[in-house]
C-alpha cells in the first residue's frame, strides 16, 4: 500500500465505486472534503459490536472481516461500505469490523450521514440498491 | 574567534553520539516530551532546527493572536491541577514555578493570548525547568541500523550524527501544502502572505474555508475591497459542531458578512485553474465549479491564497517505512502514538492528532491543539519509559469504598479528561493480586481494544448536541459495556445523582457481576 495517497488519485479511486458512480467531479471533489481519510493498522477495530456513536465507512484500500460474536461473517474489501445500518436506525453495531491487512478508508460521522445522503440522493439510492442485493442475498440464504 | 565559536559550541547540550531517545523539535510537544522523560528518568537528547524554543508559535498564527485561550480568573486557583481546564495553552509541570505560566503572561487586552505572549509562555518554561535543547542542529535524513544489541535510529543532522533506541518526533504539522492544479503556481500561500495592509482595495480570492482561510479573511475585512474564500465542501462552524471541528468563533466575522449580504463571497467550489489575464484591469481568473451543481464562475481578482492548509515535514521517514493518511500526511499511529509501521518511531506535539481514537459521534481529540497534546506529550512519555525502559508506572491500590469518590472527583475536575474528551480515560483496573487499583490515564481505545482483568475507564464525552457527559465503560471477562450519565446542566459529575449512577457501576465491577 502505497504510504501516501494524493487527494486526486483519492478523488479518481472513489469516481469508480459503485456508491459514488453517478457524482461529477466536483461533487467527488467535494466528497473527499466531506469525508475524513482514516487508517487503520492490521488488527484494529473500526466498528465495535455494542458500543454506539460510531461512523459511515467506505474502503478506499485493504480488507476487512466483519465478526459476530467472534465469529467471522463477511469479508470486505476496496469500495465496499458499512457502518449505515447502525447509523440508519440509531443503535449500535451488531458486529465487530476489523481490519485484516492495512485498512483506509474515507469515515463519515454518524451525525452528518442523514444530511449527506439528503443531499446526494443518486448515492441514496446506490446505497439502496447494496442494501436490496444484501437482502436478497439474506432471503435466498434463508430458503 | 575560531576558538571562541569552538568553545560555544563544546558548551551546546547534547552532541551528536549514542542517546536512549532523541527528540526532535522544541515547540510543545517536544518540550512536554522532555520534561516528561527526565522527571521519569529516561535519558534523551532534544535537538530543533530552530533557534529558541516555541516551535510554530515564534512564527504563526499570522494575525499574531491564538484561538486557544487562557482564563487570567478561573473558578479555582491557578496553583491547582484542575485549572488546566481553564488554561488551554501553559505546559504540564509538577512545580509551582512550572506551572500555569501562560496567564501571567497576558496582558488583560484578550483572554486569547496574542503570539508573543505565547511564545513567552513557551520559553518561560523551559528556562524554568531547565529544558536542555540543542537548538540550530536540523535533522536532515534518517535510517535504521540492525545490530546485535537491536535496533537503531540513524539520525543525520547539521551538527553530525545521533543514534537512538527510540524517537520521538515533534516537528509540527509546519510544512505549507498547496495542492497540484493548473495555475496554482500564481496563488500565494497562507505561509507567504504580504502584512494586511498591502491588501488595501484589492480584490482576493481565498482558496481554502478552514480556520487559516476565515483568520485570513477576518484580517482582511478592513483593508480588502472584495474577499471570496471557496472551497469543495461547506463552511462548517464550532459553535455548531460543538468540537474544534470548523471555522472558530472568533473568525466567524467574514461568515455574518456573506450572510447579512456585505459582500463577502463564500462558496462550495471544486477549483478549476488559476490563470493569469494580460490586458485585464485584474491580473489573475480564477474558475471554478460549484459542488451543488449550476454553471461555472469566473472571478477577476487582484490576488489568490492558498489556504489549504500544511503538511508534516516527516523528511525521508515514508522512506524507511512510515506510512501516512489524509492531506495532512499525518502518520499512521497506534492509540499511543506510535507509528503503526516502524514501532520505536513515537509522535508529540499537533501531529499526534494522528492517532485517531474512537471519534464517537464523530467527535475528534483535541490533539492538534496544545490543550490536548500536552497530555498526549506526558502520556507517551510514561508508555516509552514503562514498554522500553522498565520504568515502572505508579498504579496506587484504591480503597474499595473510596472509588466512588475518586471517580466522581475526577468526572468534575481531571483537565486531561475534560481536555481529551472521548480519547482519555481514567482506569480504574481490579488487579488480581493487589485489587481495585488507579491505573492513570489511558487512551480509551487501548482500553477497549486490550484484553486484561475486569476494570472501568471512565471519559467524558459529547455527541455534538452540546451536552457533555461522563461515560463509564466496563470491561467484564473481556466484553465491554458502556453506560453514558445523564447530561448534567452545569457539568457537575460529583453531585448525588451522578454518584448512585457510579455506586452501581462499581458495585458491579467490585462483586464481579455483569453491570447492569
Amino acid at each position: 500500500m502505497a504510504g501516501m495517497t494524493s487527494q486526486q488519485e483519492l478523488i479518481d479511486t472513489i469516481a469508480g465505486f459503485a456508491l459514488f458512480a453517478d457524482l461529477t467531479s466536483p461533487q467527488l471533489e467535494g466528497v473527499v472534503h466531506t469525508f475524513e481519510e482514516t487508517a487503520f493498522a492490521e488488527g484494529d477495530r473500526v466498528l465495535r459490536q455494542g458500543l454506539s456513536g460510531s461512523g459511515f465507512f467506505v474502503i478506499v484500500d485493504g480488507e476487512a472481516v466483519i465478526l459476530v460474536d467472534g465469529e467471522e461473517r463477511a469479508r470486505l474489501g476496496r469500495g465496499d461500505f458499512f457502518g449505515e445500518v447502525s447509523i440508519l436506525l440509531q443503535e449500535p453495531p451488531i458486529a465487530d469490523v476489523v481490519a485484516t491487512r492495512p485498512l483506509r478508508c474515507l469515515m463519515l460521522a454518524g451525525p452528518r450521514v442523514e444530511a449527506f445522503l439528503v443531499e446526494h440522493p443518486r448515492v441514496m439510492f446506490r446505497m439502496l440498491q447494496a442494501q436490496a442485493r444484501r437482502l436478497r442475498a439474506a432471503n435466498r440464504w434463508r430458503s | 574567534m575560531a576558538e571562541l565559536s569552538a568553545a560555544a559550541d563544546r558548551d551546546r547540550p547534547f552532541p551528536p553520539g549514542d542517546y536512549p531517545v532523541l527528540v526532535i523539535g522544541s515547540g510543545p510537544g517536544g518540550l512536554q516530551a522532555s520534561y516528561s522523560l527526565r522527571k521519569l528518568g529516561v535519558a534523551h537528547a532534544v535537538i530543533s532546527a530552530d533557534s529558541s524554543p516555541g516551535g510554530m508559535f515564534r512564527r504563526w498564527p499570522f494575525f499574531q493572536r491564538l484561538l486557544s485561550w487562557t482564563k487570567p480568573h478561573a473558578p479555582v486557583p491557578r496553583s491547582v491541577r484542575a485549572y488546566e481546564r481553564y488554561d488551554w495553552n501553559s505546559l504540564l509541570g509538577d512545580e509551582p514555578e512550572t506551572r500555569a505560566l501562560q496567564a501571567e503572561r497576558m496582558d488583560g487586552t484578550s483572554y486569547f493570548p496574542s503570539r508573543p505572549e505565547m511564545e513567552a509562555n513557551l520559553a518561560a518554561f523551559a528556562g524554568r525547568a531547565e529544558i536542555a535543547v540543542r537548538y540550530d542542529c536540523r535533522w536532515t535524513s534518517t535510517r535504521i541500523e540492525e545490530g546485535a544489541d537491536g535496533r537503531r535510529f540513524v539520525v543525520e543532522t547539521t551538527d553530525g550524527v545521533y543514534r537512538a533506541e527510540a524517537l520521538i518526533v515533534a516537528v509540527g504539522v509546519a510544512e505549507p501544502s498547496t495542492p497540484p492544479g493548473p495555475g496554482m503556481e500564481f496563488a500565494r500561500h497562507y505561509a507567504d502572505v504580504s502584512p494586511a495592509e498591502t491588501y488595501a482595495g484589492k480584490c482576493v480570492f481565498i482558496i481554502g474555508k478552514q480556520n487559516s482561510g476565515f483568520e485570513l479573511a477576518n484580517g482582511l475585512l478592513p483593508w480588502a475591497r472584495q474577499l471570496v474564500l471557496s472551497s469543495p465542501s461547506p463552511t462548517r462552524l464550532s459553535v455548531d459542531t460543538r468540537s474544534l471541528v470548523g471555522v472558530r468563533a472568533r473568525y466567524v466575522q467574514p461568515y455574518e458578512d456573506h450572510a447579512l449580504g456585505g459582500g463577502v463571497v463564500i462558496l462550495d467550489a471544486a477549483t478549476e485553474r488559476v490563470e493569469r489575464i494580460d490586458d485585464g484591469a485584474s491580473p489573475l481568473a480564477v474558475h471554478v465549479r460549484p459542488t451543488g451543481g449550476g454553471e461555472d464562475l469566473r472571478f477577476e481578482v487582484d490576488e489568490v491564497i492558498a489556504a489549504t492548509g500544511f503538511v508534516c515535514p516527516l523528511l525521508d521517514l515514508p522512506d524507511i517505512g512510515v506510512t501516512t493518511v489524509g492531506a495532512s500526511r499525518l502518520p499512521t499511529q497506534t492509540a499511543w502514538w506510535e507509528s503503526t509501521t516502524v514501532p520505536g518511531i513515537f509522535f508529540a506535539g499537533t501531529i499526534g492528532q494522528g492517532a485517531k481514537g474512537l471519534q464517537r459521534h464523530g467527535m475528534p481529540s483535541n490533539s492538534g491543539a496544545v490543550h490536548g497534546a500536552r497530555y498526549n506529550a506526558r502520556l507517551l512519555a510514561g508508555r516509552v519509559a514503562s514498554t522500553r525502559f522498565g520504568v515502572e508506572m505508579p498504579r496506587p491500590a484504591l480503597m474499595p469504598e473510596g472509588i466512588v469518590d475518586f471517580i466522581a472527583t475526577e468526572l468534575s475536575a481531571a483537565p486531561d479528561l475534560w481536555h481529551q474528551r472521548g480519547y482519555l480515560a481514567r482506569v480504574v483496573t481490579l488487579d488480581p493480586a493487589l485489587g481495585p487499583i488507579d491505573d492513570g490515564v489511558q487512551p480509551l481505545s487501548h482500553v477497549l481494544d486490550t484484553g486484561g482483568p475486569d476494570a472501568l475507564a471512565i471519559t467524558l464525552e459529547a455527541d455534538g448536541s452540546g451536552a457533555i457527559y461522563p461515560v463509564l465503560y466496563t470491561r467484564h471477562r473481556g466484553a465491554v459495556t458502556e453506560r453514558a450519565l445523564e447530561p448534567d446542566a452545569l457539568l457537575r459529575y460529583d453531585g448525588a445523582d451522578a454518584r448512585r449512577a457510579i455506586a452501581e457501576v462499581v458495585d458491579a465491577l467490585l462483586s464481579g457481576s455483569a453491570p447492569g
